[in-house]
């Protein structure tokens, strides 16, 4: 009998962690409020101090927190991510989520009982690399990386003996996490140093013969006419021209989706879903939870799920599954 | 201490086993490099191809005195190319970069390179890696001088260090193929349009800016690296090897530019007017090294 998923949500503020904790949440993700993690963005996350009442706010409503500090330390100034992890272990978070192997060994070395997951930014995609990550820094759960068909994750997870944890909804990197660069090659901030992907400060409009461009740095992302809306130019979302021909060359804009595939996964012998989006407000955290734990719950006792309740939260309107589907690729 | 290595780095794109064979012959031949790695990095539905001449060309490269090194998968999925990987790690005499975490576990305990495509983005990671056997890391491209310069403190007496000084920046990979999708075809019936493009597929923005070049699984940076400027500067913090990444060009000229200006027999403004003149068109970059976008490049001195 497998168990029920294991629903891990996101908490960019205090005020998403309770609508999280509010909506229905197994388990709250945040990161402290710099560098050392993903989602480096001004507003978003967690002082140290926010950090402990919402680890006590989340205990008492038997949910627990998992403190992502998953960008990779900077050389000569470790001190930050040591800090990081020293904390999570003080305040008594319920794991931390790494992903740089350096850190991974510190906080195996320096707080040996505390959990470690493995980040999605490690791209751990074959059955060696989680081996490694297990053998040497004892982690508990991987959080697969958006390359894998679900065949392949249902094949890996016949190999190893840890819990593994997949993207269900939100944004998707169809790039393979932490090893990508492509928008620091324009902006010169990186997803893996510096936590930030197309980063709102280096976003701007610019009108140009009718048409509105959106720009990332000094590079045009898209261009749209006046009777289409404008959207936000996360670069792999971007419409470029390559042979002649003008398309979203990498992905549409487009939100991932798993609702319709919960049987699936949890055939496939995954133990957590992650819902992206710790930049995202309160309201949204609350209905895209809400409708997971419903669907969790149904699809563990066998009853139909409603698919199709998330559509209006969904990035341009467009839904997809992703790499889970083979045609993807 | 002994003198810089000049290292050539694997093709990266869809070459024809002719062109891929004459290339590297080419190079056994005439190309002043200390070694050459080899071997399919980006999509292992091309490895057969290339597959039917490896032998000649390693024989060819080693009796030319070239070290060889053989290069792995970059993004590992399938139980294929794990198998794939597992046989390298296991059989091969020769050296091994691991581009993949999988591929550095397999190699635990016996010399390897750590290629480009693993994290190593701090002393901390270095130091573990060297202990399960790294010998020499290739750093990320992305780093900037100052991390540079910090890892190798770090390095010195322990392990080599290399750093990619010329070609197309590897920025990202992924499990779709986007030179499948601009032809409207899957990654599994993918015809291998790639071959089209013997040095990638150029994209552009919508205002006409080059911008990418795709390369099947892999995106590349439109410009190309050069840090012919900053060899001085990567010689005196202690890296040992200077890697230039392929291009379908003159790679014999490129080699002999980066030679010379090793060497200190070119002043660096001779090295970049040369491969300039050799590479019209080509932009070029050394934004990252700089600690900026990696877009840009930098004149000395600004």
């Amino acid at each position: 009998m497998s168990k029920k998923l294991e629903l891990v949500c996101p908490a960019g503020n205090p005020a998403a962690l309770r609508a999280a904790i509010e909506a229905g949440a197994d388990c709250v993700y945040l990161g402290f409020r710099d560098e050392t993690n993903a989602r480096n963005f001004p507003g978003l996350n967690f002082s140290r101090s926010e950090l402990r009442d919402s680890v006590r706010l989340a205990h008492e409503n038997n949910v627990k927190v998992l403190l992502a500090i998953n960008t990779y330390p900077k050389a000569g100034h470790q001190g930050p991510w040591h800090q990081a992890v020293d904390d999570a272990a003080n305040i008594g978070v319920d794991a931390v989520i790494l992903a740089d192997i350096g850190l991974c060994d510190y906080a195996t070395r320096t707080h040996p009982d505390l959990r470690r997951h493995l980040s999605v930014q490690a791209s751990a995609s074959n059955v060696e690399t989680i081996r490694f990550y297990v053998d040497a820094f004892d982690v508990k759960r991987v959080v697969l990386p958006r390359v894998l068909t679900l065949p392949e994750i249902k094949k890996l997870n016949e190999q190893i003996d840890v819990e593994t944890e997949v993207f269900a909804f939100g944004g998707l990197c169809v790039m393979a996490e932490g090893r990508c660069s492509l928008s620091s090659y324009i902006t010169g901030v990186s997803p893996n140093k510096e936590g930030v992907c197309s980063p709102p400060s280096h976003v701007r409009y610019e009108e140009q013969d009718g048409r509105l461009l959106s720009k990332l740095g000094d590079f045009t992302i898209n261009a749209f006419p006046d009777n289409e809306p404008a959207g936000y130019p996360t670069l792999c979302k971007g419409r470029f021209r390559a042979d002649g021909v003008t398309s979203y060359l990498f992905e549409e804009p487009t939100s991932l989706n798993v609702l319709d595939k919960l049987p699936e996964l949890t055939a496939a012998g995954v133990s957590a879903l992650k819902i992206e989006g710790r930049q995202r407000g309160r309201a949204y955290v609350s209905q895209v939870v809400g409708a997971f734990r419903r669907a969790v719950d149904a699809a563990a006792e066998g009853l139909p799920v409603a698919a199709d309740e998330l559509m209006a939260l969904s990035e341009g309107g467009r839904e997809t599954a992703g790499a889970y589907n083979k045609e993807w690729r | 201490m002994t003198s810089p290595q000049l290292t050539l780095g694997p093709v990266l794109f869809n070459w024809s086993a002719e062109k891929w064979r004459d290339f590297y012959f080419r190079i056994a031949d005439e190309a002043p490099v200390d070694e050459v790695y080899i071997g399919e990095v980006v999509c292992s539905k091309r490895e057969p191809f290339f597959e039917p001449v490896i032998a000649d060309v390693i024989e060819r490269l080693q009796g030319a005195g070239k070290n060889v090194v053989l290069s792995t998968l970059a993004l590992i999925m399938s139980e294929r190319e794990m198998n794939r990987v597992r046989e390298l790690a296991q059989d091969s005499e020769l050296l091994i970069e691991a581009n993949d975490i999988s591929a550095v576990s397999l190699m635990a305990g016996r010399e390897h390179v750590v290629g480009p495509y693993v994290n190593v983005y701090n002393e901390g990671t270095l130091d573990f890696l060297i202990s399960r056997g790294a010998m020499r890391v290739c750093l990320p491209y992305e780093l900037p001088a100052e991390s540079i310069s910090e890892i190798a403190n770090a390095a010195r007496g322990r392990t080599g260090l290399e750093v990619q000084v010329f070609g197309r920046l590897p920025l990202a990979i992924s499990a779709r193929c986007y030179h499948a999708r601009s032809y409207d075809l899957s990654k599994d019936s993918c015809q291998f349009v790639c071959s089209e493009d013997t040095d990638g597929m150029a994209v552009d923005t919508l205002d006409g800016t080059p911008f990418l070049m795709v390369n099947g699984t892999q995106t590349l940076s439109r410009s190309c690296r050069m840090l012919a400027g900053e060899l001085d500067d990567l010689c005196q913090m202690g890296i040992s090897h200077f890697r230039l990444s392929p291009l379908d060009t003159d790679m014999v000229a490129v080699a002999r530019s980066f030679r010379a200006g090793l060497d200190g027999v070119e002043s660096a403004d001779e090295v970049e007017d040369r491969l300039a003149e050799l590479l019209p068109g080509l932009s070029f970059s050394n934004g990252f090294f700089h600690g900026v976008e990696g877009s840009v490049y930098r004149n000395r001195g600004e």
